[in-house]
């Protein structure tokens, strides 16, 4: 099975085959996150159209409590 | 602020920050709190316009989430690069931070110590120089040192944040005689950021002239931070007050309050 490393741990990727269905999987709303994926942003708006693969490094980021 | 012999346009006091018009002088941190309700409680009281925040991978144990409770018609986030000890690694995180959807104004701090958490001067240079290449409005904090701060001016940095003293240590103002000079060479507004302690703190930076302050620890470590954040939105605006009266001079030595003459005998 496909696996992705999903901010720094290993994910089974399962059904989850682009940015956006592994989000909803995720149950993480798209306006409250940002994501690279090996070390590349994806736009929000390629969020549906990006497919991931065997692999592939994610960073998923949001904003916390800070100085 | 109320009163009955000064009219209200004297302590209008608004300030322009990368074209903003800001009534606050006072940016606050939101981290550290107890929770979202402390936090949120606590950015009321001070009055504050703009708040920091900090990015992160997300907790996927954890529905909470700050974009889902804080008011950004209230407040403009500013991102920071805090944790980052690199130029590569701040503008890294901006570039995430700007895909979030904030505007484009961001806290740059690179941090070249992690005991001492003083700013790696040379990479905030770096690091300012490709972010306002890249569209960025640049709030660096930096050290106090005047020509670091014209030289960050000279980039194209909308405001300079010189440290008071450590972040987190409210030491208060280690070095006010540079903040005096900084504040008297910069065409942009110089904003004080870590060290500040306690409301005086705060008071002291604006006598010297700074245009705002930033702090965190000051507010959210406070026994009861919410009462703390209505101090240092008094402190602030006593000491931006203050300023522009025109403190008296320092005297060597004692000067009379009541009329030397006419006593009686």
């Amino acid at each position: 099975m496909a696996q992705i490393i999903l901010n720094g741990q290993p994910r089974d990727l399962g059904p989850s085959k682009t940015v956006r269905a592994l989000l909803a999987d995720l149950e993480l709303a798209e306006t409250q996150v940002a994501v690279e994926r090996n070390r590349e942003i994806v736009p929000r708006a390629l969020y549906a159209e990006t497919a991931l693969e065997n692999g592939d490094k994610l960073e998923v980021v949001t904003f916390v409590g800070g100085g | 602020m109320e009163s009955e012999t000064l009219p209200s346009s004297s302590l209008d006091d608004s300030w322009t920050l990368a074209g903003r018009t800001l009534n606050s002088r006072l940016i606050l941190g939101t981290g550290k709190y107890k929770d979202a309700a402390e936090t949120k409680a606590a950015l009321a009281a001070s009055g504050t316009e703009i708040v920091t925040v900090a990015l992160r991978r997300v907790d996927l144990s954890s529905k909470d989430n700050l974009l889902g409770w804080i008011d950004r018609d209230r407040y403009t986030l500013l991102p920071n690069t805090a944790g980052c000890y690199t130029a590569d690694d701040a503008i890294r995180t901006l570039r995430l931070a700007r895909e979030l959807g904030i505007a484009d104004i961001v806290k740059l701090e690179v941090i070249g110590d992690p005991e001492t958490l003083f700013p790696d001067n040379e990479q905030t240079l770096v690091a300012a120089k490709q972010l306002i290449a890249e569209g960025f409005t640049v709030l660096p904090y930096c050290s106090d040192d005047p020509i670091l701060c014209r030289k960050l001016e000279d980039l194209g940095c909308a405001a300079v944040m010189p440290l008071a003293a450590p972040i987190g240590s409210g030491q208060g103002i280690r070095n006010p005689r540079n903040l005096e000079i900084i504040v008297s060479r910069a065409s942009i507004p110089v904003i004080v950021d870590a060290g500040v302690g306690t409301a005086s703190d705060a008071t002291k930076a604006l006598e010297i002239g700074v245009d705002a302050v930033l702090m965190n620890t000051a507010v959210a470590a406070a026994k009861d931070p919410v009462l703390m954040a209505h101090a240092m939105r008094e402190g602030v605006r006593s000491g931006r007050l203050a300023y522009r009266a025109g403190r008296m001079p320092v005297r060597a030595h004692a000067n009379a309050s009541s009329p030397t003459g006419g006593l009686i005998e």
